[in-house]
């Protein structure tokens, strides 16, 4: 079996007298997408943040391509994507990726067609020299996307990424992901959106601070002996009170 | 190279934002100009006095000092009324041998004029008396001499004879900064330029990363292998290069818009108000890290920033009690103002303020260090 690009042992993490993560176990094995689902609040973004290095875990380790966390330059190899668009407004697309490609340190001769290549994919090529201030929600959300994409990361690190986006370019993104996987990459996104759960290699129950349940879809769905992944997290709630 | 690109992208988000462009480099330079005009206005202060039962001999004196007019009243009663309806600035009331004097006091340095005036109209009738009697005196020992005989008289003159020569002497002033027209605002100049650049960049710098940070732009860059000091040093490098306009413009404005003397150099001024202009980068983008809003934000402009003023050497130290004196010792302004008073009106040279610059650079040092440890915050490598 290959070495997990991200593997979170026993992980605690506390702000202040609150303890929002207890004990989470999570790894995520290359050519793999891994989904965290859980309650708003149950600390999904707490787990990436641990998992970026921008948080030290207080108990546990946290390791991504097999070096623990915090780690600067490892941050190279990883996409990452927010729950907030976090563009900046008065540059236009082009200016945005540009400026990030070159702070994830891509080479100069490549910066061009990496950009080239991004933005064909969330569907932005002819809106890339406006302003991002005039561009809608749905465009921001995609160019955020494609700014996770540059340099295609070993890693790609997905925090909420199709919250407010249609449904049409919903499954087109999801394809995306899905080929990305197929090229051997690993992908760890958080979700609220059930039926995006389904679409995962692995799903995370985030519950109480918990890693819950850890499995395929599939055989989440026939442990708990229901149909969906909605159930499963309903049920598991359920069980946990 | 990430320092640089950070820096390039600074610059273009800056020079989109025609506002604050504006707001930098037009403001100082209104706020600048509205206090040359006051201030020059307000340089000489014309007072109206009431006077009852004064002799003419005084208050004609007083009449004569600049900017004194006098009224004569009948009584007291008059006068005060007077005083109530804002006619007069004071009233001088003479019973028997002695002067009592009311002042409106609604404005101090009314009050003091008038004092001076009447001190001064006072001492010019003695002195008129004195002549007179001086006179009639010299009239006397002009016939005393002629009776003497013609001997004694030629010896009375060679032994006296710088006597005619002792009339009153001539005052000329020499000003070695400025002209008689120089004033307080001449004095504040140095003080208020310093002022203007360290408070615009300090609002506009701290704007600027808070709302990096507010907007997730802050942690999507720290998900980047930039390291932290890239990310300082790019604010660092952008903002001092539109300080660098920005001072220019303000000290070329001082000197060609309001006329101010320039005894030293220029560009030694320019240099200080730079140093002081990346003090306050630094300073904003620290403070910028406590903040949640622009609103909070704001809150830090009447606490940290305007007490500065009164610290920073616009009123003179030097009476002040000992503590608020040693309080000045960590105001960056200060030392910006002290050198910069130097050059400007004592045309020292850059070299000579080592004490004033090694402050400043220790500041801007410590306060760079605490920012690129400040983002540890937010990202713990």
């Amino acid at each position: 079996m290959a070495d997990a690009i991200i593997d979170l042992k026993h992980l605690v993490k506390k702000f202040g007298k609150q303890t929002v993560l207890k004990d989470v176990n999570l790894a995520v094995m290359p050519k793999q997408i891994v989904g965290l689902i859980g309650p708003s609040g149950a600390g999904k973004s707490t787990v990436i943040k641990t998992a970026l290095g921008m948080e030290v875990a207080d108990g546990g380790s946290a390791t991504v391509f097999g070096q623990v966390m915090p780690n600067r330059k490892l941050l190279s190899r990883i996409g990452y994507m927010a729950q907030t668009d976090a563009l900046y407004d008065s540059l236009s697309g082009r200016e945005n990726l540009k400026f990030f490609a070159q702070m994830k340190g891509i080479k100069k001769s490549e910066i061009k067609t990496s950009i080239e290549h991004v933005a064909k994919v969330v569907d932005l090529q002819d809106d890339l020299d406006k302003r991002v201030s005039g561009y809608s929600g749905g465009m921001m959300r995609r160019l955020s996307l494609s700014i996770a994409l540059l340099g295609n990361p070993e890693l790609l690190v997905l925090d909420e990424p199709t919250v407010g986006i249609d449904p049409a370019l919903r499954r087109q993104i999801w394809r995306e992901l899905g080929s990305i996987r197929d090229e051997g990459r690993s992908i760890l996104i958080t979700t609220h959106v059930m039926d995006e759960a389904e679409l995962t290699d692995k799903v995370a129950l985030l519950l109480g601070g918990k890693v819950i349940a850890f499995n395929e879809p599939v055989v989440l769905k026939t442990q708990y002996r229901v149909d969906s992944i909605e159930d499963v997290f309903l049920k598991a709630e359920g069980e946990l009170q | 190279m990430r320092t640089f690109a950070i820096m390039k992208r600074v610059l273009t988000e800056m020079i989109r934002d025609k506002r604050s462009l504006a707001l930098m480099f037009l403001a100082p330079i209104l706020v600048l100009w509205l206090m040359s005009v006051i201030f020059t206005a307000n340089s000489t202060t014309n007072v109206e006095v009431g006077t009852v039962g004064v002799t003419s001999s005084v208050s004609t004196n007083l009449d004569q000092v600049k900017h004194v007019t006098v009224h004569h009243y009948a009584n007291e009663a008059n006068a005060k009324k007077a005083m109530k309806a804002d006619k007069i600035d004071a009233i001088i009331h003479k019973t028997d041998n002695d002067y009592s004097l009311t002042y409106a006091n609604t404005d101090s340095s009314k009050t003091s004029a008038v004092k001076m005036a009447f001190k001064s109209a006072l001492t010019q009738t003695n002195i008129n008396q004195m002549k007179s009697q001086l006179g009639v005196a010299q009239k006397t020992i002009g016939k005393l001499q002629a009776t003497l005989p013609v001997q004694a008289q030629r010896q009375l003159q060679s032994q006296m004879p710088t006597q005619k020569k002792a009339t009153t002497p001539q005052i000329t002033n020499h000003y070695v900064y400025g002209d008689s027209s120089t004033g307080f605002f001449d004095k504040m100049l140095p003080v208020l330029m310093g002022f203007f650049v360290f408070f615009f960049v300090f609002l506009i710098s701290g704007m600027a990363l808070l709302k990096e940070r507010t907007s997730g732009t802050l942690s999507r860059l720290l998900a980047t292998p930039v390291r932290r000091s890239e990310i300082v040093f790019g604010y660092m490098a952008s903002y001092g290069i539109l300080a660098i306009f920005q001072t220019i413009l303000i000290v070329m404005a001082t000197i060609w818009l309001l006329g101010v003397e320039v005894v030293g150099s220029v560009i030694s001024i320019i240099v200080i108000n730079l140093i002081l202009a990346l003090v306050a980068l630094a300073f904003g983008i620290l403070l910028s890290t406590f903040a949640n809003s622009e609103f909070q934000m704001m809150q830090f402009i009447p606490i940290l920033i305007i007490p500065q003023v009164f610290f920073s050497g616009i009123i003179p130290m030097d009476s002040m009690a000992s503590w608020i004196q040693d309080i000045s010792y960590i105001i960056p302004i200060k030392y910006s103002g002290d050198a910069v008073t130097g050059i400007m009106m004592q045309g020292k040279s850059l070299f000579s303020f080592g004490l004033d610059i090694s402050v400043l650079l220790i500041f801007l040092v410590v306060l760079t260090f605490l920012n690129v440890r400040g983002l540890k915050r937010y990202r713990k490598v």
